[in-house]
């Protein structure tokens, strides 16, 4: 047992992650030495991971209102209404430390927290996906994450019974100190019924449900808020493990709660426990809490109250009731199997009061706990801008169908099939698009309309040009709904990135956070959640800047929309948009030529929002066969994979230099296909439109022919695109 | 018809089991909670997907020791249509209502996925509205599906034909002895299986394979 009266030491104060100038402004704040106790408390509060303090001015730049946001950030998740008096509910979130040390739990528990997050809002979850970055497969370390990190991830949804129904999984070297796990959810509630963290009423109850607190994760948020080096087997305490099946009665108890009109507040202990959840209620409400840790159900003997505070045990939530219902809340939570205690109580002092056996071992001012944490403005450095690439200065390959066949059959284009047959894509009945697709689109409750999920990000644009970078991730996410026919409603960002305290690293932080921001005005596409994971570096080295991007769209009706396989042969093939030119940055120049060079495609968001409108216009009046947005690998890739999800070939004729035209990744372009028949009236008004389009050619057969270019079998595009992944997971090491 | 689905702790795909049953009878399901003593008088209990008990112990082996299962039993003796879908199969072998058992799949990982099906006998009250030897669409959801029985029950309920379902044309997810997919008890009033019929019974799930199972349950009743 740790008593608390252990000497503060500098090497203890810097081991709880405080810098000096941090701890001076403690003990200004309190005018004494904090308790062990409080300093844990303070470390827990004022990381990056909770309190966003190097972040949080740049994230006051995003675009967050729209005429459907009913709640943007600073709740457990972003609240956007769809008609109906309902309303969808999600947020993306990183748990990227915990999951490169365990992999398994660090997925899992990255799963359970954003399923709670958004349960906690009083919605039932709907929807996961999950953006996954590894390092380059032949890291030694590499497979062994991939492994663990899926079947986990997998392991948390499935037993929870949430379906996957989409995401990324990308591979680079950049990523070989540090994985990537954001894991997204979303969830539909009551647009009249959201529930919210800000505690409210004196002298209430404060209840603790849900699993009992353990010795897991103590000091898992403080963790995350450091580089890595090679003391890292030794942070494997700080993972928290996860427990799905007390999730799932978990959320079935809270939902019966909330029914009851018992729930006044609530706020889910995710990172930094209790110690989080009852300063942010506090807080958010402008009162104080005073807890009684004698009451909180523990799992293990002899726990601290440094231990209790810090703990991240998983499956837990805390509550403000209405006492009157008290009775009626416990027989709830008696019927799941899941602890109730009331562990404390609400003051109008504005302190955060923590008692232990008798002692008071915490008095703190909540505000500055919580919303009055410190804030940096940190120094930086705009990134350097890269030259643009000519077409011309660019090789073309030795065999275009052999680069085909690489492009769709190496780590970053092959199928991710092997990925998300692990995942559980079809419970509840309402998946209509799963995922392999541009987006991934559910039904919603059983009635007519439809949500389309999708995630997003290029790092290697953003790595070369932060802004155009961000304005990209924003960009190709509308794109992605857009491209299976529903409206893009609001998105969430999860932003990860190196060491903030290097002026470079920070740099690209601001330079992308510029255009997510531009993108999102431009686009009315409003930032409603989100999430910052900054210290992802490990000896020195960043990964790659990654904002992560989620989109929700909505489809009037589920069965009206478009998918990204050809429908049948004869069909023409158009491209709306433009035609492929820029070469720089692009995965053919990465993964053929093996150079990561050049500036990224620059992204006219004007004409993305018309083109994207067109299609939609399209696709609602039901007028194409098939439609993919054209991206990484440009139209030769599109292409392939519209042939390869159907089992149907193709035959075009491409302009200009062929490299170009066919792995070009100029923004804001779509295959569509369209019944001969309706051709000319299609061509028609897409002109009319004042957008670009070209007929490039038919569908049939069984080969992908680009006329005096390539032919190439879509069964040999297939089993390349099929096999790496399989291939690679089970290769001797 | 009427119809009644238990539900228990860390039951999940109770949702898509009553939307399926109501959608083929056109009535509501009634949903009986783990704990109740008794099952009310109807013509199908279905024991629906999930991870009850999050899976701990062995997959169904807690929930088969539920309180609800004594009566459940009880109705399956006097002849009750009993249909246990993935985790409600592993339940009913866990239960000792079904021979053999369900082990964690050859390739150790969940899996879900189309698989193709073959209606090995038309002769019972679960397949009467499918061919024999018929081949269908259905997915399976599950991380311990690889039926297991020894030698002496396997060659039983091959040569009684419960039988009912085999993965077909190679598609086998989980190293299934014999292929096998659905199974009945030696009535014929119990079957188990592991792929879901009810998430492939509509237009929105691709397909409307599923609902044969439904369909020939009603016929029988």
């Amino acid at each position: 047992m740790i008593p608390n009266t252990i000497q503060i030491t500098p090497e203890l104060i810097e081991s709880h992650g405080l810098k000096p100038d941090e701890y001076a402004r403690i003990l200004d704040l309190i005018g004494r030495e904090p308790t062990f106790t409080e300093l844990g408390i303070f470390s827990a509060m004022w990381n990056e991971h909770c309190s966003y303090k190097s972040s949080k001015k740049w994230l006051k730049t995003l675009p967050t209102e729209g005429p459907r946001v009913l709640q943007g950030p600073g709740e457990n998740a972003g609240v956007v209404d769809i008609g109906d008096g309902e309303a969808v509910v999600f947020k993306m979130e990183s748990h990227n430390h915990p999951s490169y040390i365990e992999p398994y739990q660090g997925a899992a528990t990255g799963v359970g927290g954003i399923l709670r997050d958004v349960f906690t809002m009083g919605a039932r979850p709907v929807a996961a996906m999950n953006a996954l970055r590894f390092g380059e497969p032949d890291h030694p370390r590499t497979r062994h994450l991939v492994s663990g990190v899926v079947a986990g991830v997998g392991g948390y949804g499935n037993s929870f019974g949430v379906p996957t129904v989409g995401g990324e999984v990308e591979f680079h070297a950049r990523y070989n100190g540090n994985c990537l796990v954001n894991a997204f959810a979303a969830g539909l509630a009551k647009s009249d019924s959201i529930f919210l963290s800000k505690a409210e009423g004196v002298g209430l109850p404060v209840v603790y449900l849900g699993a009992k607190t353990g010795r897991d994760g103590v000091g898992g948020a403080t963790m995350a808020s450091a580089e890595f080096d090679e003391t890292i087997e030794e942070k494997r305490p700080t993972v928290q493990v996860g427990d799905p099946f007390t999730e799932k009665c978990l959320l079935e108890a809270c939902l019966e709660l909330m029914e009851t009109g018992a729930v006044i507040a609530i706020q889910d202990m995710g990172a930094a426990g209790l110690t989080c959840s009852a300063v942010e209620m506090g807080a958010k409400g402008d009162l104080g809490i005073e807890l009684d840790l004698d009451s909180v159900p523990v799992r293990e003997e002899h726990m601290t109250a440094y231990e209790m505070m810090l703990s991240e045990s998983q499956e837990r939530m805390l509550m403000v009731l209405r006492p009157e219902l008290e009775g009626e809340a416990k027989a709830i939570f008696k019927k799941w199997g899941l602890d109730f205690a009331i562990v404390g109580v609400t003051t109008d002092t504005l302190r955060f009061v923590v008692k232990h056996q008798g002692e008071v071992v915490a008095d703190l001012p909540i505000k500055e706990l919580g919303d009055e944490a410190p804030e940096y403005d940190r120094p930086w450095v705009e990134s350097e801008k890269r030259p643009v690439l000519k077409a011309a200065d660019i090789a073309e390959p030795a065999d275009y169908a052999e680069a085909l066949r690489t492009l769709v059959g190496n780590a970053n284009g092959s199928s991710r099939r092997w990925v998300y047959e692990q995942y559980d894509t079809l419970i509840q009945g309402n998946s209509a698009a799963t995922p392999g697709g541009d987006s991934g689109v559910i039904r919603v409750n059983g009635g007519r309309k439809g949500l389309a999920f999708t995630v997003d990000v290029t790092p290697r644009y953003c790595e070369a040009d932060p802004f155009e970078g961000g304005k990209q991730a924003v960009a190709e996410v509308w794109r992605n709904l857009t491209a299976v026919g529903s409206e893009p409603l609001a998105a969430t960002d999860n932003l990860n990135f190196g060491n903030p305290e290097k002026p470079e690293i920070m740099g690209q932080f601001v330079g992308c956070i510029k255009g997510i921001g531009e993108a999102c005005r431009e686009l009315s596409f409003p930032i409603v959640s989100g999430n910052v994971s900054l210290y992802n570096e490990t000896h020195g080295q960043a990964i790659l800047p990654t904002p992560a991007i989620g989109g929700v769209g909505l489809l009037p009706d589920v069965n009206v929309r478009a998918k990204a396989a050809f429908e049948g042969e004869g069909d023409a093939i158009l491209v709306i948009g433009g035609k492929g030119t820029h070469l720089g940055a692009s995965q053919y120049l990465a993964d053929v030529l093996g150079r990561e060079e050049g500036a990224p495609p620059p992204v006219d968001l004007s004409l993305e929002k018309r083109n994207g409108q067109l299609i939609r216009q399209f696709i609602g009046a039901g007028r194409l066969t098939a439609v993919h947005d054209i991206s990484s690998g440009g139209l030769g890739v599109a292409l392939a994979e519209m042939a390869m999800s159907s089992g149907i070939g193709a035959t075009v004729k491409v302009k200009g230099p062929a490299h170009a035209a066919l792995f070009g990744e100029d923004q804001g372009r779509y295959v569509v296909t369209v019944p001969q028949d309706r051709v000319d009236a299609i061509i028609e008004d897409t002109l009319d439109a004042g957008v670009d389009v070209d007929n490039i050619g038919t569908t049939g057969g069984k080969d992908l022919t680009v006329e005096g270019i390539l032919t190439i079998s879509v069964e040999t595009l297939r089993e390349a695109h099929e096999n790496w992944f399989p291939n690679y997971m089970t290769a001797k090491r | 018809m009427k119809t009644a689905v238990i539900i228990f702790p860390g039951s999940n795909r109770d949702r898509d089991m009553f939307a399926a049953l109501e959608l083929i009878t056109g009535s509501r399901p009634q949903s009986i909670w783990h704990g109740e003593a008794t099952l009310p008088d109807v013509d199908l209990v279905v024991v629906p997907g999930g991870f009850s008990y999050g899976d701990y112990l062995r997959s169904g082996a807690i929930a088969a020791r539920s309180p609800i299962l004594k009566d459940l039993v009880s109705k399956a003796e006097k002849g009750v249509t009993v249909l246990g879908v993935c985790n409600g199969f592993q339940i009913l072998t866990e239960a000792g209502l079904l021979p053999g058992a369900l082990m964690r799949n050859a390739g150790l990982n969940f899996v879900c996925k189309e698989v193709l099906l073959e209606t090995v006998t038309d002769a019972t009250r679960f397949s009467g509205k499918f061919q024999k030897g018929q081949v269908w669409r259905c997915p399976v959801a599950h991380h311990d599906g690889n039926y297991f029985a020894d030698a002496e029950t396997l060659k039983s309920i091959e040569d009684n034909g419960q039988v009912v379902f085999r993965y077909a044309d190679g598609t086998n997810p989980n190293g299934s002895l014999n292929n096998i997919a659905g199974v009945m008890n030696a009535k014929g009033n119990v079957l188990g299986m592991m792929p879901h019929p009810e998430n492939l019974v509509e237009p929105l799930h691709g397909g409307l394979d599923g609902r044969l199972i439904f369909e020939s349950i009603l016929a029988a009743a």
